[in-house]
């Protein structure tokens, strides 16, 4: 009975782990079948490697306790035998191991590249420094929207991301859903995952890009089917002409100022798409790649002054008057 | 017979009411003009009247292989491209890649150019385009032509590749 407890440690532990909250960005609390794949062979590398890492340190250890011997000991037939076993049955196990090992990651890798359907959700991600360009791809011209920095996509439901790069090498990773992958200019990476769980998952780049590869996040939200097609559908709505006088205000400052040099508002004049598209600013939760929580503060402050909070960034600071930035940042949040 | 005849009152009321109809001209003297910009206005000329007390602001990119960089960028994104041609070959617009410079070929000159806008197409970039992004143009439109210092030019296009590559491991649908 003694024993019982010492065996049950490490699984308390593990149970321990996992049970501690779920976390919206990590690779061993995964959501979804591709991660889930990932996270158990890193946690059988870690078990495996672990237990080999210990069982040699324990011998090495033994070996030095132990101290020299005498070299007549070592000698002799039955010696000889006795140490050759020690080393084939360590070989054996090594390659063991190490066979096990290759299968293992030769199966988990195939059954991550064969969870293509076509009937998947499609989405185009576009890599730029530094921020991310979703582009939802659907059979209907009329259904193909544009967006920034956060994609939605439905649970349950697999998704065909294709990745490309507008400048350099970045890499898309959302830690609780799928591996990296890389963005390679001038080619188009393919790869699909799953979100069993609804939440909101944290993505980042994870190819050094630039000055700003540590503030290339974005979001991936995992809704209920209603609820996503609801998204859906607010997300291919022009935005609407602003209603009060302030917000006509502000979308004259966006026109008459740099904004629309940069940025597209469907619906309205802008139509550029150097930077990202702001047709439903206002319905993401964060800003500037993930950076800045999406309210009016840091959005005034992003607005004026770029180069303070990501310096290096492409968008310019603005200054621009009091007044014209109220009236600006109203008609932005009215982009819902 | 009474001579009726506008007593004065009424003659210095009427007089009053036909000369308050008349405005003077409405002058602000405290606004700011038009050409009022925040950063300072560039001279393409370094002669001043009166003393001299300025430096002409030029920026520093003309040497600086980033902004060059840079500027190839905005030329392609901003659409000076569409009527220059990308390397300035000209098309609508006049080539940038010859020694011909209708207007100029300075750094300032360039300047003055993209933020005025010019006749006959070229149009004002006056307060749509940040000023450190005019000057990388700026250094981008003067390199095309070899006026900047030759470590500044890009080797190479600043894409990877041309065009799509002739393999990909993704199977292109056929079109009929």
């Amino acid at each position: 009975m003694r024993r019982a407890p010492a065996r049950l440690l490490p699984l308390a532990v593990l149970a321990g782990l996992a049970a501690c909250g779920h976390s919206d960005m990590s690779a061993v609390d995964p959501a979804g079948p591709q991660a889930a794949r990932i996270a158990t062979m890193t946690w059988y590398l870690t078990i495996v490697g672990s237990a080999v890492f210990l069982v040699t340190t324990g011998f090495l250890l033994y070996a030095l306790w132990r101290g020299r011997r005498r070299v007549e000991s070592y000698s002799g037939e039955a010696a000889e035998r006795h140490i050759h076993r020690w080393i084939y049955g360590a070989v054996a196990v090594t390659t063991l191991i190490l066979v096990v090992t290759l299968l293992y990651d030769f199966t988990t890798g195939r059954a991550l590249a064969r969870f293509a359907e076509p009937d998947a959700l499609t989405i185009r991600v576009t890599g730029h420094q530094w921020w991310w360009q979703a582009q939802y791809i659907d059979p209907v011209p009329g259904n193909r929207f544009e967006t920034a920095n956060e994609i939605h996509v439905p649970v349950g439901r697999r998704v065909r991301v294709e990745v490309q790069s507008g400048d350099v090498i970045h890499s898309f990773w959302v830690p609780n859903l799928h591996g990296k992958v890389d963005l390679i200019p001038g080619y188009t990476n393919t790869t699909y995952f799953r979100a069993d769980r609804a939440g909101v998952y944290h993505g980042r780049c994870a190819e050094f890009c630039g000055y700003q590869h540590a503030k290339m996040d974005f979001l991936v939200i995992a809704d209920p089917p209603g609820e996503f097609d609801a998204w859906y559908r607010n997300q291919l709505r022009a935005a609407a002409a602003p209603a009060d006088s302030v917000g006509q205000a502000g979308e004259q400052v966006f026109m008459s100022n740099r904004c629309a040099m940069c940025h597209a508002i469907r619906g309205t004049e802008a139509g550029s798409r150097v930077g990202p598209d702001l047709t439903h600013l206002a319905s993401r939760r964060t800003l500037a790649s993930g950076v800045l929580p999406n309210t009016r503060g840091p959005l005034g402050g992003w607005v004026l002054d770029p180069q303070s909070i990501k310096p290096g960034v492409y968008m310019p600071p603005n200054p621009m008057k009091s007044d014209e930035l109220h009236a600006l940042l109203s008609y932005l949040e009215s982009l819902k | 017979m009474k001579r009726t005849s506008v007593p004065p009152y009424l003659r210095t009321l009427a007089l009053a009411a036909a000369l308050a109809a008349c405005d003077r001209e409405q002058r602000s003297f405290s606004e700011t003009p038009p050409g009022a910009t925040a950063f300072p206005a560039v001279q393409t000329t370094d002669i001043q009247a009166g003393p001299k007390t300025t430096d002409p602001v030029v920026g520093t990119y003309q040497e600086n292989r980033v902004a060059v960089s840079q500027g190839q960028t905005w030329y392609e994104q901003f659409n000076c491209a569409g009527c220059h041609a990308p390397g300035g070959g000209g098309g609508m617009g006049v080539p940038l890649n010859d020694a011909e410079w209708i207007y100029g070929s300075d750094p300032e000159n360039v300047f003055a150019t993209i933020v005025e806008g010019r006749p006959n197409g070229m149009p004002s970039f006056r307060g749509r385009i940040s000023n450190t992004q005019l000057w990388q143009l700026v250094a981008y439109v003067r390199s095309m032509s070899g006026l900047t210092p030759k470590d500044t030019w890009s080797p190479r296009s600043d894409h990877m590749q041309e065009g799509r590559p002739k393999r990909t491991a993704t199977p292109q649908p056929q079109l009929p």
